[in-house]
């Protein structure tokens, strides 16, 4: 294989990786400060794309659509949030995975009724042709995603380590009886993170749609490996979940381009299954457990 | 004794609903209530496995494609007889299960969620790149039809018969199974795989036998689905067709007749809706039915675990309420 | 225990009631066109109108409902009303099968036209050989209607692939290509296209030195273009849909592929030159004549069929028809013609159905016989590209 040819990968794995982690950041959000995992996650991002699509075809300017689509995202999350995880709040928690993918399942069949089943395109941020570096061509559009990766990262990592309502959140992770006894109420904690974890998911889907068009069915897979690239890195941590979709992509676009198109999934999913096995705590997961 | 006098109070009318369409039902409803009792097995298979023993299986599917294909493999490729290759589905996919079972079951609640969907969709794979054996996406077409000694089963009468047959055993296999000391010690592991392991009560290999079993189940469904519709593909046997089996198993809780009235409901609203959903919404029909099978998995499941319930019907520590999630005592992983 | 016992009695309470609804629905519940009455003829229709085939449906529907009503403005098939029965299988095969069930043997048809697509069209043809109704399928898939022998009952109005694959191979052959890379979707319509586009090009000496595949839902077709443009082949072809299709269109572009890219009749539709903004210039793919019916001579003989269509199509839909809309078209007046002569008989509606030696129809000339229920070849098809956004006859 040449170097032009690694490069590529390269670049394919770090775009489709972005994706990956940006989802992955999203289901970190949730699962850390409220325990509870998110499978309604690859939704918010089809929503999010396929409201910016229509707030587009209202006229809209761009950043108006993204700011549209993540607000519509915002309230969609709460809304989940209100029907399928609150009232099984206490139970087991396979109950609130069950309740989510229900609701998954429903705002999947609600955008289908919305939009149908026509993919739709959203114009890329910037125009141009694609970027030619060493024989590798990278979309502009793919920067885009990778920079829209880095800086929730960023924001995040602040957010939990500087600001009030981060700090808040975190201490609801470490003890949920510590945090009710400061007077941190873990249901505004619920809210809060499915609020925002919609509001990472809508930018996710609004920064991925030029690339990969807008479907009524594109949340289902994009949730499941972002979930994949969550738990691989350790569902606590902001940087493993960064790293854990950098590397669910690379792993892909390596299997595609090298062995064969067909399994890539299965080779990420063999991989998934091996790593649970192996180390259930992920890659940066720590063995101890929250309280 | 209170067994003796139960059992008669719902068999009759169950067995004067089951004639009935023998009698006078047409190849169109016969086809459907054909349908239902096989779905009904897998998911009775399956409801062992999620309400008994408090596992989950997000791939269950792929178990039934497992038990199809090996059916349809066995008697369009080797040209087994078809009762024997029938009789052979329920193997590969329980070998499946064995071997991927005992480190898979080891995980629990969303590791476990992930890693059934994961194998489902493996699965789902392995049929589509496996062209050679399973033709790929376009399937296995010409499987035979069913010969029991001799005797062709070839109408809608006769299926119904075999599938129902088969149903009812099951049926009351897995009742069985329910109340002897197996289902009270499975019911132990649901509760509490601690507590029961400290019992004595070895747990992973209960765990394991009930995964092994649950998937012999969908892999018979499986090889009946495909003498029925005599072509299998990869398509019924995905995501979409696992999320209607946990529907099922949900939906027909603990109940003796619980996968029978699951695998109804499904499949009865789905044609429901074929008829109504036009008048409602034009134009809609597959939206409407995805839209209700995940407002129903939703709604069912809050009902059954709502603290409200709990602290109503009866005082299974099962119904917990706000307060325990304030209080941070859910389960640690 | 009170909870078992209650969660019991709801259970059979529920069956009970949902078997009442099915009951009353499967009695009354019906969706079609035209009077009914004991001496209508009625045809059913089961189609992919909602699910992931809908694209394929609608158009379908659309144009089974458009001609059933004009065909009874003029006073039916030998005075007799046309009743036009539609049924939805969701894209799913297990409702397809349902559904013909019920037409069937509830609604007693005389024929049944679909599915939409190949796969629960293949499940159907099943119920239709054993129950001896004539069966006109809209899909792709060659395995439909061959082996002939066992396939008595099935016909299809959709172009085989050997036939899309023949007109492509042809080209290629034309221009002096011997070496190409084919890239496909990994479904039924996909690995159908890869095994017909493998024959042809075998017998025709052209060497197809990659195969690659890529999932319906990928975003992202860079790593396997990596490596067709490591294997340095002429040309490329890919057997797809949108989105895919587009996707695949715009990767190539992207990475400045220049060697010329080739679709199947699967990308044959707008909305793959929208999605790919811009990217589709120059892709060149066999189609039927619809989408071009502008350029189209008047000295073709499908031209007057082609207008017909569009104008009726345009004026009670407001939009232009597609090719799959033009497959139900088609199947629609094979069938009326067999009725004309057969009248109300299964079987004399399956032998008039293969007696028919030529019909003009929108996806080209049929021409049916007992060995081939399909009866198009590649002259159904024209070579197109696309031209500022827009498709364009070439030759």
């Amino acid at each position: 294989m040449s170097a032009g040819q690694v490069l590529q990968l390269i670049f394919s794995g770090l775009t489709t990786g972005s994706i990956y982690s940006l989802i992955a950041l999203a289901a970190v959000l949730t699962y850390a400060s409220t325990g509870v995992l998110n499978l309604a996650l690859g939704e918010f991002v089809a929503w999010g794309a396929l409201a910016a699509v229509s707030a587009q075809s209202a006229g809209l300017p761009l950043w108006a659509c993204a700011a549209a689509a993540c607000a519509a995202c915002a309230v969609l999350g709460v809304a989940v949030e209100r029907a399928a995880v609150r009232p099984v709040a206490g139970a087991p928690p396979l109950v609130p995975i069950i309740t989510t993918l229900g609701a998954s399942i429903s705002l999947r069949g609600l955008a289908l009724i919305v939009w149908g089943t026509h993919p739709y395109a959203l114009p890329p941020f910037t125009g141009g042709g694609p970027l030619l570096v060493g024989g590798a061509a990278l979309p502009r559009q793919g920067v885009w995603v990778m920079a829209a990766a880095a800086l929730v990262f960023v924001l995040l990592a602040a957010f939990f380590k500087f600001t009030r309502a981060g700090m808040a959140l975190r201490a609801c992770m470490l003890s949920r009886t510590g945090a009710r006894l400061v007077g941190i109420s873990p249901y505004t904690a619920l809210t809060w993170a499915f609020a925002g974890s919609g509001v990472l998911g809508a930018l996710a889907g609004v920064t991925v749609a030029p690339l990969t068009l807008a479907t009524y069915d594109m949340g289902f897979i994009l949730g499941i490996k972002g979930l994949v690239a969550a738990i691989a890195g350790g569902m606590h941590s902001a940087g493993g979940a960064v790293l854990g979709g950098l590397a669910l992509g690379l792993l892909e676009a390596f299997a595609a381009g090298t062995i064969s198109s067909g399994l890539k999934d299965a080779i990420a999913l063999s991989a998934l299954i091996a790593l649970l096995l192996v180390k259930p705590q992920g890659i940066f997961g720590t063995s101890s457990r929250k309280m | 004794m209170r067994c003796l006098k139960e059992w008669p109070v719902k068999a009759v009318p169950a067995a004067v609903l089951l004639a009935v369409p023998l009698v006078w039902g047409n190849n169109y409803i016969l086809g459907v209530m054909v349908t239902v009792a096989i779905f009904a097995v897998a998911a009775a298979g399956l409801s062992v496995l999620m309400n008994l023993a408090g596992q989950v299986s997000f791939g269950h599917a792929a178990f039934m494609g497992l038990g199809g294909y090996a059916a349809a493999v066995l008697a369009v490729n080797y040209g087994w007889p078809p009762l024997l290759a029938l009789a052979a589905a329920p193997l590969l996919p329980a070998l499946a299960a064995g071997l991927v079972g005992r480190p898979v079951l080891k995980l629990r609640e969303f590791y476990l969620v992930l890693a059934t969907l994961a194998f489902g969709t493996l699965v789902h794979l392995l049929f589509n790149e496996c062209r050679a054996v399973t033709g790929g996406p376009s399937g296995l077409s010409g499987i035979p039809a069913l010969k029991v000694f001799g005797f062709v089963l070839s109408s809608e009468r006769e299926f119904y018969c075999l599938t129902w047959g088969v149903a009812l055993a099951v049926l009351a296999a897995c009742r069985n199974l329910r109340r002897s000391p197996v289902g009270r010690a499975l019911s132990a592991v649901h509760e509490s795989e601690e507590a029961a392991d400290a019992c004595g009560i070895d747990t992973a290999s209960l765990k394991l036998k009930t995964f092994v079993f649950s998937a012999a189940l969908a892999g018979l469904a499986g090889g009946l689905y495909a003498f029925y519709i005599s072509f299998v593909s990869p398509s019924p046997f995905g995501f979409h067709a696992s999320v209607q089996l946990v529907l099922m198993a949900v939906l027909g809780g603990s109940a003796a007749w619980g996968p029978v009235a699951g695998a109804a409901a499904v499949i009865f609203l789905s044609e429901f809706l074929r008829w109504a959903a036009p008048l409602v919404l034009p134009g809609a029909g597959a939206e409407c039915q995805i839209v209700v099978y995940g407002t129903a998995l939703v709604i069912i499941t809050i009902w059954k675990n709502s603290g409200v319930w709990g602290r109503v019907l009866c005082r299974l520590p099962a119904g917990k309420g706000g307060k325990e999630y304030a209080a941070g005592s859910a389960r640690p992983l | 225990m009170r909870i078992m016992r209650g969660v019991k009695l709801t259970g059979i309470a529920a069956f009970l009631l949902v078997v009442l609804i099915a009951v009353l629905a499967a009695g009354c519940g019906r969706s079609g066109t035209g009077t009914g009455g004991k001496d209508a003829y009625k045809i059913g229709a089961v189609l992919d109108i909602t699910g992931s085939s809908s694209s394929l449906g609608v158009p379908e529907r659309n144009t089974l409902e458009m001609l059933a009503a004009k065909v009874n403005a003029a006073g039916g098939i030998n005075g007799r009303p046309l009743e036009m029965i539609i049924l939805d299988n969701k894209s799913d095969e297990t409702e397809a099968v349902l559904a013909v069930k019920k037409l069937i043997n509830t609604d007693k048809v005389l024929a049944v036209i679909g599915a939409s697509s190949s796969g629960p069209s293949m499940a159907m043809l099943e119920v239709a050989q054993k129950e001896g109704v004539p069966m006109i399928s809209l899909a792709a898939a060659s395995k439909i209607v061959e082996p002939a022998s066992e396939r008595k009952w099935v016909f299809k109005t959709a172009q085989s692939d050997l036939v899309t694959v023949s007109k492509l191979v042809s080209y290629l052959k034309e221009k002096g290509i011997s070496r190409v890379a084919f890239l496909y979707m990994n479904n039924a319509y996909g690995d159908g296209g890869r095994a017909a586009f493998a024959q042809a090009a075998q017998k025709a000496g052209i060497e197809v030195a990659l195969e690659e595949k890529f999932e319906a839902g990928d975003k992202d077709m860079t790593p396997q273009l990596s490596k067709v443009k490591a294997a340095g082949v002429q040309a490329a072809v890919v057997w797809a849909i949108p989105p895919s299709a587009s996707i695949v269109t715009k990767n190539f572009r992207d990475m400045g592929l220049s060697i010329p890219l080739l679709h199947s009749h699967g990308a044959g539709n707008q909305n793959f030159i929208d999605l790919c903004a811009g990217a589709a210039e120059g892709v060149i793919l066999p189609l039927g004549r619809l989408a071009v019916a502008e350029q189209i001579p008047a000295s073709d003989p499908q031209k007057a069929v082609l207008d017909e269509y569009r104008k009726d199509y345009r004026q009670k839909y407001g939009e232009e028809p597609s090719s799959f809309g033009g497959y139900a078209h088609d199947a629609f007046w094979l069938l009326a013609k067999a009725l004309e002569k057969a009248g109300a008989d299964r079987a004399a509606v399956r032998g008039e159905l293969e007696k028919i030696s030529v019909y003009v129809g929108v996806s080209g000339i049929f021409r049916l016989s007992p060995e081939d229920h399909n009866g198009l070849g590649e002259d159904s098809l024209v070579l197109v590209t696309v031209k500022n956004g827009r498709w364009a006859l070439i030759e």
